[in-house]
């Protein structure tokens, strides 16, 4: 057991951080999150620029051949600097799910594009009942010839709107098994028939509707088996549920941080807020409640990356994170006082992404019912 | 980064699980909370030292087995997920062999090392007084110079475990004239003598096994001097890393989980066992989530401590947190046992053993014993995020 970065790894946070920080002032941040596309072309050209698309992708599809594990370190200071990108969703939720489920000709055609920055993935998974399990996947798939031809809503589709591709988990078959009968299709996102919305949201991530109206699909473009798709889709969930409590880490490191910061700074009654024992306690709560989440995330990524069973320890640490996450920022903002309460303070941009990452692949109850089936209750 | 254990680690899990299974059926003990700190059975900590899982991470030199924390963490948790009775040898292994390998003569090594190791060296803690808890180094208790020896005259209280005690490890004040952190020495005496007095006390769940000890006139010779005379306070804060750091911060009440999983389990409402209800399931689910990151807490302390860092920050962390845990355990379940909660283990109509009953009330101590949480919050706050303390 051995719970430090290796030399590898702190250069890559090292770096990933110094990088982050220099682009990413808050002002930055703001301008981005308020433009319609809510991504700067220039900045993910750069990012692309610096291998960390490609990053978990092996070498021959133009990746660096690292571990999950190691993108999960730069994730973590990509939610420490707000990044407002469709990283996210193009490396976490495209990139992986095609290397983890896809032939050798997708792999080929979409990873040395996603890894050059050519290429914006989303995924179209939940729909109006906003749930992750396998019963609430109703858009259709019907099968014509060659082709598939798709119709349905989907909903929380972070960045469709400036997608290249959207991965489609779609129903194939009606089975009296739910997780029977879904298969997951690559879908171009200029094809007729898909229309885009984006929601008005307290997430950056650009949240859209997504309406497929006979929405033609080559049967070559689906990824793993027909009818087989919950599988992928499980597999997509637990690597992305993962990915975001490292992500959540990273913003919690940088609210523990500003609070502190604060605490020292700010006086009232002719000493610094952080010398009464009251304030003091809730910066502990916030730095353990962090704490806490760091084990069990890197845990949990730790064995995704090892390939080992995870459901347990996924569940255990997105659970965690959105209980965790909801103190955190109470007391932050408890700590911070009215001017936290403000848009001239940094604090809600974290605020707002954690508040919408705790619901998204699973909040707390999603996941404590899983942990109840892993107890054997 | 790895969260594997090592095959030498599974194997020793395995050997601690069989011997414990072994005791178990031989029916030599009954799975109890709280077992590491009132479960004596001094047999039984003999048998423990043959297998030579006392002192493990001692060099070998001294007769350890100069293994890891981690590895030695694995025996205690094992311990504990069984319940079982470790408390003869749980303070010497723990911290009281540390003290004397850190800071001992040669001579206390030669004499009491092997003692310990042999599973026979039942020593209680005389640190805390009436007036001197958190603020121990307020304590009053004298060790005055008179010869060779020492002469002790005071109070102390909290010592757990009395009847069985042929030591006391005990810290008094050698200079009084010295500013307070700066005239405390540490001492390891023989309990059978003139002079020392045992009284029991009885605590809210009935059980008496904290005892004052009372000095009067002790003559201690002075080669039962720990370390550094009037350095005993610096001394002593290796020793509380290591008394916070252990999994009987997490796992003390953790008979009380399996048998509350087996409630749920069995217990049947309308039809349906309690186990179905999602109310009930989330409650236990919460309390699985709130254990594992425990437990990863207090794994990360032993990492630590095999790096050769002292776990200042982490052990202060991970028992604030994991007493927390062992008070959330034990009122879920007594949520959840409804009117049954109330009674004694002896009662007629007990459910789930009586154990939520007596895990309940010991569970305010938790908070309390080995520093409680607001004193390690303010290390925390103090050492880890350097809030100002004026």
């Amino acid at each position: 057991m051995n719970l430090v970065l290796s030399e590898e790894q702190e250069m890559l946070r090292t770096s990933g951080r110094g990088f982050l920080t220099d682009k990413l002032p808050k002002t930055t941040v703001k301008e981005i999150e308020q433009s319609e596309e809510g991504y700067s072309p220039e900045l993910w050209q750069e990012i692309a620029g610096l291998g960390w698309m490609g990053l978990a992708f092996p070498e021959k599809h133009d990746g660096a051949d690292m571990s999950f594990l190691d993108l999960t370190i730069l994730i973590e200071e990509m939610g420490r600097a707000c990044l407002p990108a469709p990283f996210f969703s193009t490396v976490v939720l495209g990139g992986l799910s095609i290397l983890d489920a896809g032939s050798e000709a997708q792999k080929q055609k979409y990873l040395p594009r996603i890894a050059g920055g050519e290429a914006i993935f989303a995924l179209a998974l939940t729909e109006p009942s906003a749930r992750y399990d396998a019963a609430a996947i109703t858009v259709r798939a019907t099968a014509r010839g060659d082709n598939y031809i798709l119709d349905g809503t989907k909903l929380f589709v972070h960045y469709a709107h400036i997608a290249d591709y959207i991965l489609v988990i779609a129903r194939t078959d009606d089975k009296a098994n739910p997780e029977d009968g879904i298969t997951v299709f690559i879908v171009d996102a200029k094809n007729p028939g898909i229309s885009t919305m984006v929601l008005k949201s307290m997430s950056p991530d650009k949240p859209c509707e997504v309406v497929f109206n006979q929405v033609k699909v080559a049967a070559a473009n689906i990824l793993g088996q027909l009818n087989q798709g919950w599988n992928v889709v499980q597999r997509i969930i637990e690597r992305a549920a993962v990915a975001k409590c490292c992500e959540m880490v990273g913003g919690m490191q940088q609210v523990l941080d500003m609070t502190v910061d604060y605490a020292k700074e700010r006086k009232q009654f002719g000493r610094p807020i952080g010398s009464f024992q009251i304030i003091q306690h809730y910066a502990v709560d916030i730095l353990t409640d962090m704490e806490g989440l760091r084990l069990s995330a890197y845990q949990a990524a730790w064995r995704v990356s090892e390939g080992l069973p995870c459901a347990e320890q996924v569940a255990i640490a997105k659970a965690w994170a959105g209980q965790a996450s909801e103190r955190v920022i109470s007391l932050s903002h408890q700590i911070h006082g009215a001017i936290g309460w403000t848009v001239d303070h940094d604090l809600h941009y974290y605020t707002r992404r954690a508040k919408a990452t705790e619901a998204t692949f699973g909040n707390v109850d999603h996941y404590r019912e899983i942990v109840a089936s892993e107890m054997g209750l | 980064m790895d969260f594997a254990f090592s095959e030498d680690q599974n194997k020793l899990r395995q050997e601690v699980g069989d011997f414990l299974e072994e005791e178990l059926k031989q029916g030599n003990f009954t799975p109890a909370c709280d077992a590491w700190i009132m479960g004596h059975d001094p047999e039984f900590s003999k048998k423990v030292a043959a297998r030579g899982w006392i002192g493990l991470t001692w060099p070998k030199e001294f007769g350890g087995q100069g293994r890891s924390y981690v590895d030695r963490l694995i025996v205690t948790e094992e311990m504990l997920r069984y319940g079982a009775p470790a408390a003869c040898h749980w303070f010497a292994d723990r911290q009281i062999g540390g003290a004397i390998l850190n800071y001992g003569t040669d001579e206390q090594k030669q004499e009491i090392l092997p003692i310990i190791l042999k599973g026979e060296a039942y020593v209680g803690l005389g640190m805390s007084e009436p007036e001197a808890g958190s603020d121990l180094a307020s304590l009053q208790t004298r060790a005055v110079e008179d010869g060779d020896d020492f002469i002790v005259d005071g109070q102390k209280v909290w010592t757990s475990g009395a009847q069985f005690m042929n030591y006391i490890y005990l810290v008094a004040r050698t200079d009084s004239g010295a500013p307070k952190h700066k005239g405390i020495s540490e001492f390891i005496i023989e309990t059978n003598q003139p002079g020392i007095t045992i009284r029991a006390l009885t605590d809210i769940t009935g059980g008496q096994h904290f005892n004052e000890i009372f000095f009067d006139s002790v003559r201690v010779p002075k080669k039962y001097l720990i370390g550094v005379k009037n350095q005993g306070f610096y001394q002593i804060l290796n020793q509380l890393d290591y008394e916070r750091s252990g999994m009987e911060r997490l796992m003390g009440n953790y008979p009380l989980f399996d048998v509350l999983i087996q409630y749920v389990r069995e217990t049947v409402i309308n039809g349906k066992t309690l186990s179905q209800n999602p109310i009930i399931r989330h409650k236990l689910a919460q309390l699985k989530i709130e254990f594992e990151v425990g437990r990863l807490q207090i794994y990360r302390v032993s990492v630590v401590m095999d790096e050769g860092r002292a776990p200042n920050w982490e052990s202060a962390m991970s028992k604030a947190y994991c007493t927390t845990f062992e008070q959330h355990l034990a009122s879920t379940a007594m949520d959840i046992l409804g009117l049954y909660a109330q009674l004694t283990p002896e009662s007629k109509w007990v459910a789930a053993r009586g154990m939520a009953h007596d895990s309940y009330l010991a569970a305010k101590g938790y908070s309390l014993q080995a520093g409680t949480t607001e004193i390690l919050k303010n290390i925390l706050a103090l050492r880890k995020l350097g809030l100002p303390s004026q």
